[in-house]
């Protein structure tokens, strides 16, 4: 998993299974919202986030893949799916699920397709891209842990202490909230 | 590979890849077998003064085969109002999750499936995939005791996910590095094995992995008394029989990953970590060593009535996670100073 993985063949390889992973995950997302039942709702979302994880693999992110595997599925999901049963635990489909905002979920689509939309296309204007929006990670070596957290210990470090104090907060606040004496 | 050493040929890729299936087969359900015949079937019997099965073949040593034959010809019941796709899909998301366990494990210097520059974190996340199944069986099941019971597994195993996690952290400390081989070879450069200056992370290591097993005291979500069996109240036949050697093939698994953390994995004191006769008989030492730490699992597991539901959230949250953190920073301490 050291070597660098840029022959033509893999390079071939990893395309092919780009795009069936993606083909799987758009299904997978479509069905998260389509489903009648919150439960296989919650399930249809771990094989989204799990398609996400093989996609950071097959970009040699070996460390974000892993920290995705963790927090997503082994933590967040969880977390759903005990909220879910704990509450609602029907088997079979459910009635009322959709709701009537339509315009504020429009909203938030059109923002959220601009922003990434825009970071696309800044993608091809950073001084390591050649001007097109192709990611030539496979003509280096995999991200290593190191590379990860000096990154985050330097480079990012301002953006690190904010989320920690965001969390923070955050916990403090769940606390507050939970004891109510 | 050792294979291709071995035949002294270079296989094509998908020749490597069936025969890493294959020896990953084996190398999940042999040591799996020995540990339910040595632990469940003998062990627990002479600790309760009986002898355990003893009549197919000397000793009961095809006792296995006989089981497995039993859950093979069984009706593979749904119950009517189920959830099909989900109740049939459970066990085989516990069983990928250990699967997945082992491709991290090394058993020599060039003996290994995958080489992951994360390999125990890796671990860690994937062990965390089986909550996953084991939530879908009981919701899938549509019974309110297997839904209690795979809410309370679900609650034990966030609950000691923490201090596992947190109790192997002082381990990569004193190592430097993610990597299950470097972790090894950071024991042999170390001169004794991290049991010794890491022996609070191993107490809780293995209280941690009790806990993650669901094997008593900490059996809580399959308790007979007050659930039937939990979230396997509705399963029978394949279906149990997968998540059984789920349960026992993760033991096995959890007990190598010990083994390999705190142990010197494949390692023998005075021998060369690197010769090439390690490659051979390295599966053989930390099989040893995998069977040394299942026998402290199975011995906690007969000696200890089971937990309260309070006293095991409570053991976890209050006593074991700020232990953990303790021994993170006395750790941090100790290598910054030395």
């Amino acid at each position: 998993m050291t070597a660098t993985l840029a022959t033509a063949e893999t390079v071939v390889a990893q395309n092919v299974f780009f795009y069936l992973i993606a083909a799987v995950m758009v299904i997978a997302a479509l069905r998260v919202v389509t489903t009648s039942n919150m439960v296989h709702a919650a399930l249809y979302l771990v094989v989204v986030l799990a398609g996400v994880a093989a996609q950071f693999i097959l970009l040699g992110a070996e460390f974000v893949g892993v920290t995705q595997v963790l927090v997503y599925i082994g933590a967040v999901i969880v977390l759903f799916l005990f909220g879910i049963m704990l509450t609602r635990a029907k088997v079979g489909a459910e009635d009322g699920l959709s709701h009537d905002n339509v315009v504020p979920a429009i909203l938030t689509a059109v923002l959220l397709l601009l922003v990434m939309g825009f970071a696309v296309v800044d993608f091809a204007k950073a001084p390591w891209s050649d001007g097109t929006l192709v990611i030539d990670a496979l003509d280096r070596a995999p991200t290593t842990v190191e590379q990860v957290s000096d990154s985050i210990f330097s480079t990012y470090i301002v953006a690190f202490e904010a989320i920690s104090v965001l969390l923070l907060a955050a916990l403090i606040g769940a606390i507050v909230v939970a004891r109510k004496e | 590979m050792t294979l291709a050493h071995f035949l002294a040929v270079n296989p094509p890729y998908w020749v490597e890849t069936l025969t890493k299936i294959g020896i990953g087969l084996v190398a999940v359900l042999l040591p799996t077998g020995a540990l339910v015949y040595l632990f469940l079937f003998k062990m627990m019997s002479f600790m309760q003064s009986r002898l355990g099965p003893m009549e197919a073949g000397p000793y009961g040593q095809l006792q296995l085969l006989a089981e497995f034959g039993k859950f093979l010809q069984k009706e593979d019941i749904f119950p009517s109002k189920a959830d099909r796709f989900v109740f049939a899909a459970a066990p085989f998301v516990v069983l990928v999750s250990t699967f997945m366990l082992v491709l991290v494990l090394p058993a020599g210097p060039d003996t290994h499936f995958i080489d992951l520059n994360t390999g125990i974190y890796f671990a860690m996340a994937v062990s965390s995939i089986s909550v996953i199944g084991i939530l879908m069986a009981g919701w899938g099941s549509a019974s309110k005791y297997s839904l209690l019971g795979g809410i309370r597994a679900a609650g034990q195993l966030i609950a000691y996910e923490l201090p596992l996690v947190l109790s192997v952290v002082g381990v990569v400390i004193m190592a430097g590095t993610l990597n299950m081989k470097g972790i090894v070879a950071a024991q042999a450069d170390f001169g004794v094995w991290f049991i010794i200056p890491q022996f609070l992370g191993f107490l809780i290591f293995l209280v941690a992995i009790q806990a993650e097993l669901t094997q008593p005291p900490f059996d809580m979500p399959v308790a007979e008394s007050e659930l039937v069996t939990g979230y396997l109240t509705e399963y029978s036949g394949i279906r149990f029989l997968l998540f059984f050697i789920g349960e026992f093939a993760t033991a096995a698994v959890f007990s190598a990953i010990g083994a390999t953390l705190f142990l010197g994995g494949w390692t023998i004191p005075f021998v060369d970590a690197n010769a090439e006769i390690m490659d051979y008989i390295g599966p053989l030492v930390l099989a040893g060593k995998m069977i040394l730490i299942a026998f402290l699992i199975f011995w906690f597991r007969i000696t200890y009535p089971r937990f309260r539901e309070d006293q095991l959230q409570r053991l976890a949250w209050k006593f074991l996670i700020p232990l953990s953190l303790f021994n993170i920073v006395v750790t941090a301490i100790f290598k910054v100073v030395f």
